[in-house]
């Protein structure tokens, strides 16, 4: 009989090898579901893994998709180290890009070198905002972050849709629901010329880096850190939960906004409903994916950017659904959960305790 | 009076898929275990349906294929956060994402058809009562089942063996496995009965509602059903007016355009939402109010032999 016996320390190994062994259980599922559809899984997955970045142009992409991830994914790292389930990354960042949009078509004949900066503030600032109500509600009125955070998003979609169809609507835009183009000096400079790629990833590396500097070197690091592990110990030491209640929100609200902002002003050049393919919500798996810690998240973001443009590529090439992607995202995260439960417990091999007969010795029924 | 009729009977329409999900998870969460999975289950209920009434044109089949789709992706979250002790609020956020990224997979072709969904019956004698008989008595099969739901899960929490054996485990559970229950097991049926209503109601949505499927066509409704549980402090009886209400709200814009009110219809479809963060502000002001009515072991995984 299989047993699940906890172990004594909790194993370090298996910390990190449980997103190895997540992705390789996910990649042999694909290769099933492959097989299953009738189509070829080695062909499958090298369109899905290795074609989309075999170029330079593939590398910039994965890069512009890796920008958003990794921003939302460093705020929600600060955040769940104190274990505050903030869900609204993609609330905040489609409130980032919305603000952003709102001040950038006021200046679209403004040029200068200080429009830009004031645009990706706007969307930072309305990101902030959007967080500041989640920690509001949580800290002075006591209200699930879980639940106030998705309700939260879809008001905020909401609210991005009126936008587009209402006031920021582009007026000769054939009636499509979105905004005018921004002007020249509101847009990201590009990282690579000759690409899409832009100054969005280097921004991300930034959050990551400060993430790792936050947790490694302050002092109020290792405060979120001690409130996630014990709420009374940081009790205790006098270490203020409400503060840090809001510095986490706030931290995920400026760099899910930031995000936000880095989209609208990066590859789209103006507001448009489908602003964000749920980037707020993969953030969350790479969150988890990359162990809270900042090199993890960095890899794990270049791995979930992979899957979007790798959906892409199999609906392109092999005419499969483009969902494929969310379907990847989700069986990674649950292969993950499940590997992860063998940090704190090991399987042991038993057999089944059999009822001592009168010739048996009685040493079968001691009790593990 | 016509109107106000007509508005009570689209209420409780728009109410009872909440009502299906809301008891489902209401019966989890009394055994100890808080699902989060609720949009998850929901989405692969709805696609499940939709996908096998198309295919087979039968919506009895559908509904069935829609209940399994629900329960097996409950066990997968009970294999999660039971057998493994998983953390829970993990566990249910892997359930969602995952179902919503798998129905989206599976439900792909499927975009754009449309099936002849669930039609009304009236109920002989009882839809003729004024008012009432139109807003219960004249509304098609799943209305009804969930309102026998409803009286079958409030009878069975307070008055039953069961309810009492489930209610034991959700509140002590070493005291329970003391008393030979066996812990694990009950929670695995709650989790794998909350699962089973999830899929309905989300068959509900695909099958009566709107018949047909698009993604992510649940647009929260699973967590709104997660509030209206804490709202309802864990009683059926609450549950039932809590689901209507929402219903009410989320059919407003329709009322309000319907008598002539210029609004955005976005910021109109905003409502149950506001109405669900005005609603948790009401309840957690008060924090010792909600610990008092909490099933105490709720979010605590369970390791038998420790």
């Amino acid at each position: 009989m299989l047993l699940l016996e906890r172990r004594p320390v909790d194993s370090s190994l298996m910390r990190w090898a449980s997103p190895v062994l997540a992705l390789v259980l996910t990649v042999i599922t694909g290769f099933v579901l492959f097989l299953a559809m009738g189509k070829d899984p080695v062909e499958g997955l090298t369109f899905f893994f290795i074609t989309p970045i075999s170029d330079l142009i593939g590398l910039a992409e994965l890069g512009l998709k890796m920008a958003p991830l990794l921003l939302c994914a460093a705020g929600l790292t600060v955040c769940y180290r104190a274990k505050l389930w903030n869900i609204g990354a993609e609330g905040h960042f489609l409130m980032g890009a919305l603000g952003a949009s709102a001040v950038a078509v006021q200046l679209v004949d403004a040029s200068g070198v200080w429009v830009l900066p004031v645009v990706l503030v706007a969307g930072v600032l309305a990101g902030m905002l959007w967080a500041a109500i989640a920690a509001g509600l949580k800290t002075h009125l006591h209200c699930n972050e879980i639940l106030t955070t998705i309700m939260l998003n879809y008001i905020a979609l909401n609210l991005l849709l009126y936008a587009v169809h209402g006031p920021l609507k582009d007026p000769y835009g054939f009636g499509f629901p979105q905004s005018v183009m921004f002007g020249e000096s509101a847009l990201l400079p590009d990282l690579i010329p000759g690409t899409r790629l832009h100054l969005g990833l280097a921004f991300g590396l930034l959050a990551a880096v400060s993430v790792w500097v936050l947790f490694a070197r302050s002092f109020i690091g290792f405060q979120l850190n001690v409130i996630g592990q014990d709420h009374r110990a940081a009790a205790f030491a006098g270490f203020g939960a409400r503060r840090l209640t809001w510095f986490a929100f706030l931290v995920g609200g400026a760099t899910a906004g930031l995000a936000g902002a880095s989209e609208v002003t990066g590859p789209i050049g103006q507001l448009v409903p489908q602003v964000s393919p749920g980037y707020g919500y993969t953030a969350i798996i790479v969150v988890f994916l990359g162990r809270m810690h900042a090199l993890g998240i960095i890899a794990a973001s270049a791995l979930l950017a992979l899957t979007f443009i790798g959906g892409e590529m199999l609906q392109i090439a092999m005419n499969m659904p483009k969902a494929v992607t969310g379907l990847f995202q989700g069986l990674l995260l649950f292969y993950l959960l499940t590997c992860d439960a063998f940090i704190h417990y090991r399987i042991r091999l038993r057999a089944p305790v059999r009822k001592p007969t009168r010739v048996a010795a009685p040493a079968a029924t001691q009790e593990a | 009076m016509e109107l106000l009729t007509n508005i009570l009977a689209a209420m409780v329409v728009a109410g009872t898929p909440l009502l299906l999900v809301a008891l489902g998870e209401l019966i989890c969460e009394r055994s100890g275990v808080l699902n989060l999975g609720q949009e998850g289950m929901m989405l692969m209920g709805a696609v499940a349906g939709f996908v096998v009434a198309l295919t087979t044109g039968s919506l009895a089949v559908a509904v069935f294929a829609a209940v399994f789709a629900g329960i097996g992706m409950a066990l997968l979250f009970a294999f999660m956060a039971v057998t493994l002790a998983a953390n829970q609020y993990a566990a249910g956020l892997v359930l969602t994402i995952f179902g919503t990224g798998l129905s989206a997979f599976v439900g792909a072709g499927f975009v754009g058809e449309s099936i002849n969904g669930f039609e009304r019956v009236a109920i002989p004698l009882l839809s003729d009562i004024p008012v009432i008989g139109r807003v219960l008595f004249h509304q098609d099969p799943l209305v009804y089942f969930s309102l026998v739901a409803f009286v079958g899960i409030w009878l069975f929490l307070h008055h039953s063996r069961g309810g009492l054996l489930l209610r034991a485990v959700g509140e002590d559970p070493e005291a329970a496995n003391a008393n030979g229950l066996k812990v694990l097991v009950v929670r695995y049926l709650a989790v794998a009965f909350g699962g089973g209503m999830a899929g309905l109601a989300g068959a509900y949505l695909s099958l009566a509602y709107t018949p047909m499927w698009t993604e992510n066509m649940t647009a929260g409704r699973g967590w709104i059903a997660l509030a209206l549980v804490v709202f309802a402090t864990w009683r059926p009886e609450r549950v039932l007016i809590g689901a209507w209400l929402f219903g009410a709200a989320s059919i407003l814009h329709l009322v309000l355009q319907g008598l002539g009110w210029r609004a955005s219809t976005e910021l109109l479809a905003m409502l149950p939402y506001v109405v669900t963060i005005l609603m948790l502000v009401l309840l957690s002001w008060n924090p010792a109010r909600t610990r008092l009515n909490t099933p105490l072991s709720l979010g605590q995984p369970y390791r038998p032999g420790r």
